[in-house]
């Protein structure tokens, strides 16, 4: 069940945050302030039209639908491209107290294993950085790194290297 | 004996015996190979299984030997007296192995035997064991320990074992098995990644890294308890690269709880935690030195993955390689004499070997992903990853570089490989 769930996660991640910029998929509506069918008549209140706010976490419109950051070979910076990503990502944690966040670093699968821990540590550190310069509080967000161990993508060519090296922002609940 | 029995039946309550065993696949020659007749033991069938040939097919896996044929030997010779020196002189022996095995009244058996000097036409030396049926293999490292031993001058590895990790789809197994890859048991299997195993210099205790709780957390196993430890290391960050200072009593790993990954020393139980390293860059890989003052370690600080070299004490590190842009695991010969690490050159990832006097280096292997060197305990052999076809294996290179071998399974990724200590009779 878990499992099930955690591949659901996977793939809305990998359909939802590649950074190749994937063409958006038409996002289901949100509807708010929707009105009810009408009420069956006898003997029961009608209910106020819900104002249920969908969670932008979870919206694919949203600036905040993407997760991933991606890099060069050996590099751990982050590339300006992806400053309004981590500036939208900062913006929610400071507005968000509560929130939590797992920065997850990957690599490759070239190289020293225990290097690639060190260099996916990196990764996921400069993240971390940026996302707390831009509002977030130290205590909100631990960058961990998976090294090369957990690769999203397990052909051996340099497509897939690259969508390897790769930090992943995790909200609470969601790892 | 009894310790190591004590281990066997520890690690049978894991009660995953491994099932695939490895293969092994010589590759190239060794040069001076001394020729050894291993003749089959009088009353060898009692055995469970043939320890002479076990025992030849060490000698010759070590690259030092090369096996004479034995044929057509009848009756076979239990005692120097009935050699017939001539005859294996003629077969161009230099050495040979005589010996018989029985079964004793309470179940053991006895196996007795003899090295001969061919040319001379004397006893080098012998010795008699007394095994039950679950130690004849063994019984035959030891053989071929002593063997190797009387006629090298280096003590042999063959009794010795080693550490490796298995991914069978989504599955992890850290096993440990005899140097020749039979025998594996497992002492851990997750669903998550396993990985740096390293051995405690007595050979007792395994320290590795486990994603199981979704990043690495650094533990350190006791081979002869049956439940998974508590975390030694489990700091913010990552917890990993795990070396044992030569005395047994620290360890020294890499954590990014201030910050960067940097290299601390910490009791074997994660205490009195002390940080070796200050930089603001990449510090990982630590490897002590055999005399327990330096560690080795690979840092980025100049721009690019390097080894350098700092007293256990502190002080300024130093820059010990200088070619090429990516030099990590570095890996000091229990000599001390030999810096074993892997540099990537055009693309592809080698083995290299750096004489630490005379700073020489010589390649290796000639792969394209070989990592992770561990030398045998004599010196005399690295072992490392590499792969095939894109499967994980485990090779084997004599450290001057001629003598290679492949360790693989099928259908199995295998990595991380940790060679164990000698252990003690």
């Amino acid at each position: 069940m878990k499992k099930a769930w955690f591949s659901a996660l996977a793939l809305a991640l990998i359909y939802g945050c590649a950074s190749t910029p994937p063409a958006e998929t038409a996002p289901a509506p949100a509807t708010p302030g929707q009105t009810l069918p009408a009420p069956p008549p006898v003997g029961v209140k009608p209910l106020a039209p819900s104002a249920v706010q969908t969670d932008p976490l979870k919206d694919p419109n949203s600036g905040l639908a993407k997760r991933s950051i991606f890099y060069d070979l050996d590099k751990y910076d982050v590339k300006d491209e992806y400053r309004p990503l981590l500036q939208a990502h900062g913006k929610y944690l400071a507005e968000h107290r509560s929130s939590k966040m797992l920065i997850q670093g990957n690599c490759d699968e070239r190289g020293s294993r225990e290097y690639n821990i060190a260099l996916g540590q990196r990764r996921s550190e400069g993240v971390k950085r940026m996302l707390v310069l831009m509002g977030a509080t130290e205590s909100q967000v631990e960058p961990v790194s998976l090294g090369e161990e957990k690769p999203r993508c397990s052909e051996h060519t340099e497509g897939c290297w690259s969508e390897n090296r790769r930090s992943d922002m995790l909200y609470g609940g969601e790892y | 004996m009894r310790k190591s029995a004590t281990l066997l039946a520890a690690l049978l309550l894991f009660a995953n015996a491994a099932r695939a065993q490895l293969t092994i696949e010589i590759i190239g020659g060794g040069a001076n190979q001394i020729p050894v007749a291993v003749l089959p033991f009088v009353g060898e069938t009692a055995l469970p299984q043939s320890i002479t040939e076990i025992v030849e097919q060490d000698l010759t896996r070590s690259g030092r030997f090369r096996a004479i044929f034995v044929g057509g030997v009848n009756p076979l010779p239990a005692d120097p007296a009935q050699v017939n020196f001539a005859d294996w002189k003629s077969r161009l022996a230099d050495a040979m192995v005589i010996g018989q095995a029985q079964r004793l009244p309470d179940g053991r058996f006895e196996v007795r035997f003899r090295l001969l000097d061919v040319p001379k036409q004397v006893q080098i030396g012998g010795v008699a064991f007394t095994l039950t049926a679950s130690q004849v293999r063994l019984t035959a490292h030891k053989i071929a320990d002593f063997i190797y031993e009387k006629l090298t001058g280096e003590r042999g590895v063959f009794s010795t074992r080693i550490a490796y990790v298995v991914k069978q789809g989504a599955r992890y197994e850290l096993r440990v098995a005899d140097a020749d890859g039979q025998n594996a048991q497992s002492i851990l299997i997750s669903q998550e990644p396993i990985m740096s195993p390293a051995w405690s210099p007595d050979g007792t205790r395994m320290a590795y890294v486990s994603f199981q709780n979704k990043k690495p957390i650094l533990f350190v196993q006791n081979l002869s308890a049956s439940k998974q430890p508590a975390p030694v290391a489990n700091y913010r960050g990552s917890n990993s690269a795990p070396a044992w200072s030569p005395d047994g009593k620290q360890l020294a790993a890499v954590l990014t709880r201030d910050g960067t990954s940097q290299i601390y020393l910490m009791g074997t139980d994660g205490g009195n935690l002390r940080r070796l390293s200050f930089s603001a860059t990449i510090d990982t890989e630590p490897f002590f030195t055999p005399d327990g003052q330096s560690i080795y370690f690979t840092s980025d600080r100049g721009g690019s993955p390097q080894i350098y070299r700092m007293a256990v004490s502190g002080g300024e590190p130093t820059r010990i390689t200088f070619d090429g842009d990516y030099n990590v695991s570095p890996r000091v010969s229990p000599d001390g004499k030999t810096l074993a690490y892997i540099s990537r050159i055009n693309g592809r990832f080698q083995l290299m070997a750096m004489d630490l006097e005379s700073r020489q280096i010589q390649a290796l292997t000639d792969g394209q992903r070989d990592e992770s060197p561990t030398f045998a305990p004599n010196g005399r052999i690295i072992l490392y990853a590499s792969d095939i076809d894109n499967r994980g294996v485990l090779a084997a290179v004599s450290s001057d570089g001629r003598f290679k071998q492949r360790l693989g399974i099928q259908a199995a990724d295998i990595r991380e490989p940790s060679w164990g200590p000698f252990m003690g009779n």
